[in-house]
This record gives C-alpha cells, structure tokens and sequence, in this order.
C-alpha cells in the first residue's frame, strides 16, 4: 500500500507499454472490478471488486510519471479495467491530478455504470472535467443480444454514448466482433446507424475476438462460455470495418 | 596549401593542408530535413546484379554456407585481378572490386593462425596447399602460435574453464576502422606524403624498442598505401589523386575499405561514418547536373550491395560465438554536430532506402546516430523502415557525442570511436555469473571441477548471507580482472608483431589514441542473482563434494527489468565495480580501459558453460544478451524494462550498454505509420533517459517459429532479426539459437 492521504484505488495490474488504447504511446492502468460478465472477456481476472493492489492517486500518478519522456505530445494514461467508472471517485483524483501536470487522460470503459441519475451523474461530470477522451465499447445494439452477451442492458451504455457527444467530448467507439454473438450484419449497420447520429466520434474500431484469455477462465473456476468459438474470418473482419466504414 | 581541381566547390581551408576529414564535413554538408519523398527505386541494374547475388546467396545456402574458398593463394591487397558479381554484366557495376576473383569466395588469411584458417577450409570441404602449411608453420609464425607460446597455465585453464570467453587469440581482433574517406577526399599520393612526413617527424636521438615498433609500422603502412593504388588499378582506377566527382568518391572509399577485407579478418570490419561524407559529392554532382537522384540512388545500392558480400572463412567455434556469418560492416546515419546542427542529410535518407530497393539485410550493420533533436521527418522515416524490416540499430549521440565529438564511427557493433584518430584493442568477455559461483565454490568450477579461480575460502552455509557473498565475491572479481587484462595485454602485444592492420592503419593517424575494450557476460543473472540474496532466502544445494551445484529461492525478490530501483541499483554497483577493477590494471601501449555489456549471440555458449545461479536460471541455459533483463524477468511491461536497462551510466560502460527488443507489430500501433510513429517516441523517452543503445525488431513470434519450421520458404531467405548489436539473418542461426530467440520476451500487451 502507498502512502498518501486520498481515498485508495484497486489496481489490477500495470503496463508501462501501451500504443492501441488512446493515441501514442500511454501508461495503462488497470482497475479492478467489474459488474458485466461478458462471454469474451479476457480479463475475467479483474471482475472481483476491492482486490489487487490498493494506491492513492498520488502514487499511481508518480508511477506513471516515470514514463513520461515516452508520451510526447500525443501519450498519456489510460485507465482501464475491469470496469474504471466503478471506482469514480479515486479516477476522478487521479485524473485532476494527472491535468494539473498536463497528462492527456483516457477511460477505456463499457459504460456500464452509466445513469443520469444522482449521485452517479454529478460525480460523472466532474470527471468529464479531467478526461481528454473516451474508448467506449458498443458490444451490441440488440437489446436481447446485448443481455445474453453481458448480462446487462446496454440502453445506459448508448446513453452514455448520446450525453458525450451532447457535451462534445471525443470519444473511440469500439466493437468487439465475436462469432455468433455480436457478428450479425443487421446489427452491424444499427451500430454504424447510430454511430452516424453522434457527433463526437473520433475513431471507430472492430476488435476481432480472440481466445488468449480462455484460460483464465479455467484458472478460476469458471465455466467458459464461448468453448468452441473460433475467432472471426479475415473476411468477417473486412465485412466489419466495411459495413462501420472503417478505411483500413 | 595542397589544392587539387577536384576539390573545385567545396568551401573551407582548414582540411586541404593536413589530413582532417572531419573539417571538409562541417564545411560543407547541406542539411536535410525534408522526408523520404525524393527517394529512387531501384535502376534496372541494380535489380539485375542484385537478382544475381541473391541467386549466389541462395547457391551458397544450399552449398552449407560457403560457397567457394581460396585453397591455394595467400590473401592480400594485390593478390588476385579483378572480380565481378558476373563477368557478363560487369559493366552494370558502378562500384567494384572484390575481396577475392569471384563473389562469396572467401579468402585465405593465415596471418592470425594457420591451423585456424586450414580448419575452417576443411570444415567445408576443401583442403589447403601443403605449401601453405609449410610456409606458416617452418619459415612465419602466426599470431595464433605467439600467445598460446606466452600464455601461463593460469590464462590456458581460465580460458578453458570459459571464465574468459571469445578471446581473439584465433581470430583477428577488427575493431579497427579506417578512415576510408580520406582515400576519396585526398588521393592515395597525399596520405603517402603525410606518413612519410610522420616517419620523420618521429626520429628521436637515442631511439629505444618503442620508437623502432612505430618505424616499423609506419614504414607498413605506406607499403600497404603504394599497394593500394596497384590494386585499384587492376580495376583501371587511378586513386593516387583525390576523387573528382561522386561516382569516384563512392568508388575510392570502397577501395580503402576492400583494402582492409582483403587483409583482415576482423571479428569486425566497420566501414564507418561515411553517409554525410559522400552527400557532399552527390550534392555537388546533382548541383552541376552530373548526377540524377536515381543515379545516386543507384551508386549507394550498388555500394552497399558490395558491403552484403564481404565474406570471411572462419571455424565452427567462431560461429557459435557469433553466428550467422556476421563481418559488423557498421555505418552510421544521423548525428548531431557539435555545433548544434542536425547532420542529416539526404543520403541518410538513401542508406536506410537499401533496404526497401533490395530488401532487409543484416550487413551493413546500419546505425542511426539518435537524438530526440533530429529532424522528425528522419527520425519517422528509420522508424517505419525499422517497423517494415527490423534491420536497424539506435544508438544515442547525445551520451556519445560529449566524448567522442561528431565524427565518430561505431567500430563494432555498439562501440564507439573517433574517425581516423583512435583504435579499439578488443577482446572477449568476462563472465561475471560464472565468476559468483567461484566466489561461492571458493574457485572452482562446478562443471569441470577444476580449481581455476584462486582457492579462497568457499561459502558453507546453508543460506546465503549478503555480506559474506558480497565481500568473497568481490575478492574474486579482483582475480577475474587482473587475469583477463593480462591474457588481453598478451594477445594484443603478439597481434601487432604478427597480424599488424597496416592497411587499416594507414588511414587513422599516425598518432592514434588506443581504448582497451573489455566486456562483460551474465549481467542480468548476476544482478537478479544478488537482489535473490538480498532480499529473499537463498538455500544452497550441495553435492556430495560439498560444491553449490543449485540453489533454491524462497519469496519474492526485485528483478532487474522493471524499474525498481531495488534492484537497478545493484545493476549499476556491478558495473561500477568491476570497470574499477579493469581500471586498476595496467593496459598495453598505455590504451585506456573500458568495458561493455553486450554478448552478440555468445550469450547461448556461455550459458552452456555456466551452471545454476540463484536467480532461478538453470545450469546450460542461455545468459540473457547484452544488458537486457533476463528472461521472463520483465513484469511491467516495455518501457519498465527500458527505464531499467537506461539507469546504467554510459561514462561507466564507454564500449556500449547493448538492449535489444522485440516487440509485436500489433502492440506498436493499429498500422505502419501508427507504429512509426509511437516506436520514435519510445526511442526519444528512452534515449532522453540517457541511454546508450536498443536494437529494435517488430514481429511476433509466430513469425519467428514459422521461420524455424519453414525455412525454404522464399519470404524468410532475408527475413533479418537484431541480436544483440548487430543483425542476421533468422535463418542462418543455429537451432539453439533460433529457440533462444523465441523464448526472449516479446513485447505486446493484450
């Protein structure tokens, strides 16, 4: 544990190393807790609320620090998780403090927590004071799928895409292309539909799933619930970026 | 003042009166931080020779690795006629001259030792006059037969023991680079004037042993000079006077170069910093109208192409040591002058464009001279070249250039030294990881069992104590470095007499400043070994002896690798510690110690030869390469590990602080520009962090085990890889060392 005064943050763990999560070359920061339980996570490891290592803001931000020749001018932090809007209160000092040294902030987030409600919805937009950019994942549109998928509704995620693009704060739309589950085109050209009403987005990307983090699921004792899906075809993947008119 | 019509345009004084390439530089190079828009692809001739010498490459390959050798003649400078990539297509060459009469054919040099250069013909097949044989072992001694007839039993058992491994007692020393620019810039005749000048200026009344070594080797070298213009003329070429246009400058340069390769086989054979240099020429040339971009695109192709065949015949011990049949034809790119202006020029641009005109290569070793500073135009471009073909290094000028000025050339692979003014007396490693079991077995060594190291007390108790380690450790160190400046002090005094560079030297002055480059072996495992100490419980393992043969670690110790300055500290108090013992040592010819920390791809014959450590590595595993953490070590991720690896002081480590890393092209970036672009940021935190050198590769490793697997498959035959401060071809390394290789932590984050 760190010494410092402010409320502590449960990290995950840490990667000095990170260049797909926000533009350059970023610190990623891992924070534990998750309430989704979605079928492709790869980091199930992270679900569990209060665990790893606990640090105050001051802390993980000195930590950072130590890497920051490596950002120039685009790099910086990015928070991830597990789910980072879960412990808003720690994020929101780490990321005040990360401004006052002119650190580019991001939220790598599912949007989960997301409620106009109080006392979510104040504590959110003193966030949005502190945070350059959002990665918001959009794993499906349909509804039922969506519940399937995670457990969870996604009609506050696609809230949460609407008010960011009310308060006009960038955000990268991503979606996590799994076989069977979130590959539909239908649904494909509902995301690209809705995409196109927001006016916010600065980036739009298809994240093939992949089966490396399988194995966690068995280390604790989890029942994996995609046994037996292979990641999409090349083709699948042109098919996305197409349909979401990705150029690449 | 000399003036010659060929230095018509170039400004300046201070450089036509004595010998001073670096002044004509400064004078008169033109700054360039455009990008790579106003680059060539590649002439019809170039694609037809270097179509030719990728189907000799392919024949040499299937042949076992060599494709031709020299059985009967004694290699020299003008020991053969001309020689042609392909005799019908001579007239495509704009640059020529081989290092023997047919391409990839590789010499024969006895001067470092006979029984090595017989061995390494018949290790491929072909067998060497009997003549020769008779020559070099009744009527000339040879270097190699000079040492081994002055080592003490002492040296002969550490050596055996591989205490002190990669002597150059049966392989040329190198580490010397000519300044071949002054052939192009002055004209052989010129040199010849300026050493005979020296010859003079030298005499003293009462000349003693010393002053008649210098005589002696002056008076060799302008022989080598005079030697020089005979063999260029053999290729119709008159270099007794300067170069008058750029095709001429690339042309000479080359000959000083072929000089060197023809009588050399230096474990490395530099070629130097000559990119700014020949920029000049081409720019005066393009000026004038006398050249096209495409023309000089095509000089530089065909330059370098003559650099992918410099070939040597070497035995099967050398290449374990450093496979891949590497020669370290090193030439640097970019810099900063000492006048603050970046030195970057358009020809930098047109080095690192080989390597998209004929493809990735391991030689020449091609070096960028980093600093954050440059124009970020360059620093994106060698980026994305380094992103699509993995075959450059970095190495930091602003560490290097406060102690070597701006005309250094890296002579190695990492190391630097000042151009035409100062020489490396290079050699070996000391393996430090083996030299703490010796500390601990009180000298002997647990894989021979033999007591090697002196008898000190040995360590007896159960668990390790980190004083008494430290202290027994210590003593042995001071062993360790008192032996190996001695067996180096040897091995250079008998490669002067007998295997002297007097081409090489003919082209540095005669007045040159010496280093004495020692290395250093089993860093990483050394540094984590101790942290274990420290700050775990270390239980020791004996055998029936009473020998410490492995260890067993209880809890968690700090790594070297992941910033955590526990454990970087140690890092740094070794490196300190030990170059403070080589500095206590008298050096031969007065040269000044130095040490380094990189392995080449020794790193797998050492581990073989070192047994357990208590950092949790097994006996016969490879050490981790050059400064890099050890394997598996690395927790944090890429930056951690460099911030670690850039705590090491430069000044401590002056030979170079080698870091190599591989890191997968989807953890870079989401496309090539992308990944240009964070791989220079990376560079600038790194080298901003003041340290020395990385070599940098993109792929993951499926590629790499796909390579192993399917090495006929035509995408892999130049699929080059960095190793520890050079490069090579994947496919050339040994099983052992491809999977060692593998095992390396590769950098992607999920």
């Amino acid at each position: 544990m760190e010494e410092g005064k402010g409320k502590v943050g449960y990290v995950h763990s840490l990667e000095s190393f990170g260049s797909v999560d926000g533009p350059g070359v970023r610190y990623l920061i891992f924070l534990s807790g998750c309430s989704m339980r979605c079928q492709f996570c790869h980091n199930p490891d992270t679900w569990e609320m209060n665990a790893g290592c606990a640090y105050t803001a001051d802390g993980l931000l000195k930590k950072a620090l130590r890497f920051r020749e490596y950002w120039g001018t685009e790099g910086g932090i990015t928070v991830s998780g597990g789910e980072p809007l879960l412990q808003i209160e720690f994020l929101t000092e780490l990321f005040q403090k990360a401004k006052v040294k002119g650190v580019h902030t991001a939220i790598d987030t599912s949007g989960s927590p997301f409620s106009r409600k109080e006392p979510f919805f104040g504590k959110f937009q003193e966030l949005m004071k502190y945070t350059d950019l959002l990665l918001l994942d959009v794993k499906q549109m349909d509804e039922e799928k969506h519940r399937v998928l995670t457990g969870r509704t996604n009609q506050n995620i696609l809230d949460l895409a609407r008010y960011l693009s009310e308060i006009k704060k960038p955000v990268w739309i991503r979606h996590v292309l799994v076989p069977g589950r979130s590959d539909f085109d239908g649904d494909l050209q509902k995301l690209h539909a809705f995409i196109q009403t927001l006016h916010n987005v600065e980036r739009v990307e298809v994240l093939p799933y992949h089966t490396l983090g399988a194995y966690k699921w068995k280390e604790l004792g989890y029942e994996y619930p995609l046994e037996g899906v292979e990641p999409p075809s090349a083709e699948r993947i042109r098919n996305a970026n197409q349909i979401l008119h990705i150029g690449k | 003042m000399a003036n010659f019509e060929q230095w018509d345009g170039f400004a300046g004084r201070n450089w036509r009166d004595s010998v001073d390439v670096r002044a004509f530089i400064q004078e008169n190079y033109t700054m360039y931080d455009g990008d790579e828009s106003f680059l060539e692809g590649p002439t019809k001739a170039t694609d037809k020779l270097w179509g030719r010498l990728q189907e000799l490459q392919k024949e040499e390959r299937a042949k076992g690795g060599v494709l031709d050798m020299e059985t009967e003649v004694v290699s020299g400078l003008t020991a053969y006629g001309p020689g042609y990539i392909d005799e019908d297509m001579k007239e495509l060459e704009k640059v020529v001259g081989l290092q023997t009469d047919k391409p990839l054919k590789r010499a024969f040099m006895p001067y470092g030792g006979i029984s090595m250069a017989e061995k390494a013909c018949t290790t491929y097949g072909y067998q060497p006059s009997g003549k020769l044989h008779e020559i070099f072992t009744k009527y000339h001694k040879t270097h190699n037969q000079g040492v081994f007839d002055i080592y003490t039993p002492e040296m002969k058992k550490a050596r055996h023991n591989k205490i002190i491994t990669g002597l150059p007692d049966t392989y040329g020393r190198g580490r010397i680079v000519g300044d071949y620019r002054r052939v192009a810039l002055y004209g052989i005749d010129f040199l010849i004037s300026k050493k005979q000048y020296d010859f003079e200026r030298y005499a003293r009344h009462g000349m003693k042993g010393t002053d008649f070594r210098l005589r002696e080797e002056v008076a060799d070298q302008v022989r080598a000079l005079q030697e020089m213009k005979e063999m260029a003329s053999v290729y119709g070429f008159d270099i007794s006077v300067p170069a008058k246009d750029a095709r001429e400058a690339v042309q000479w340069l080359y000959f000083g170069y072929l000089a060197a390769i023809k009588t050399q086989n230096g474990a490395a054979m530099s070629v130097g910093r000559i990119s700014t240099f020949l920029d000049i020429y081409i720019e005066r040339d393009l000026k004038n109208g006398k050249l096209t971009e495409e023309e000089a695109q095509e000089l530089i192709d065909h330059l370098v192409m003559k650099f992918r065949m410099v070939k040597f015949a070497r035995v099967p011990s050398y290449n374990e040591l450093f496979s891949g049949d590497p020669v370290w034809a090193t030439l640097e790119m970019g810099g900063i002058g000492m006048d603050g202006r970046s030195m970057v020029t358009k020809n930098d641009y047109r080095f690192l464009h080989t390597l998209e005109n004929m493809g990735p290569s391991p030689e020449p070793n091609l070096t960028v001279l980093y600093s954050p500073a440059l124009p970020e135009a360059f620093k994106r471009y060698s980026s994305l070249v380094s992103v699509k073909t993995s075959s450059v290094q970095y190495e930091n000028d602003d560490v290097m250039r406060p102690i070597w000025g701006d005309d250094y050339s890296i002579c190695c692979c990492v190391s630097a030294t000042q151009t035409g003014k100062e020489i490396q007396f290079f050699g070996a490693r000391a393996n430090l990881a083996k030299c703490l079991l010796y500390a601990i077995n009180g000298g002997i060594d647990v894989k021979t069992r033999e007591q090697v190291g002196p008898a000190y007390k040995p360590i007896t108790s159960e668990y390790l104590d980190y004083d008494e380690v430290m202290e027994r450790y210590d003593d042995m160190m001071e062993w360790l470095s008192k032996l190996y400046v001695d067996t180096l002090n040897m091995i250079h005094y008998m490669h002067d007499k007998y295997n002297y560079e007097a081409a090489e030297m003919a082209l540095i002055d005669t007045d040159v400043r010496r280093t004495f480059a020692t290395g250093i072996a089993g860093f990483s495992h050394v540094v984590d070994s101790l942290s274990a100490i420290k700050y775990a419980k270390v239980k020791v393992i004996r055998d029936e002896q009473g020998l410490a043969v492995d260890f067993e670690t209880e809890g968690e110790f700090p790594r070297y690798g992941n910033d955590d300055d526990r454990a970087d500290d140690i890092a740094i108090w070794l490196l300190k510690t030990f170059m403070h013992k080589l500095s206590k040592c008298h050096t031969y010819r007065d040269s000044e110690p130095t040490t380094s920390i990189l392995t080449i791809t020794s790193n797998v014959v050492y581990g073989k030869a070192t047994g357990s450590l208590p950092d949790g590595r097994k006996a016969g595993e490879p050490l981790s390469p050059g400064a890099n953490p050890s394997y598996g070590a690395e927790k944090s991720g890429l930056l951690a590990s460099l911030n670690s690896v850039a705590k090491l002081p430069y000044e401590l480590a002056l030979d170079g602080i080698s870091n190599t890393q591989t890191i997968s092209p989807g953890a870079l970036g989401h496309d090539d520009e992308e990944r240009a672009n964070n791989l220079f940021h990376v560079m600038d935190g790194y080298f901003k962090k003041g340290a020395h050198h990385l070599n940098v590769n993109v792929f993951g490793t499926e590629k790499l085990i796909d390579a192993m697997e399917h090495p006929e498959k035509p995408e892999y035959a130049n699929f080059t890889i960095r190793v520890s401060g050079y490069a090579v071809k994947f496919i050339d390394l040994t099983k052992e060392q491809q999977m060692d290789v593998i095992a390396r932590t590769c950098h992607k984050t999920m």
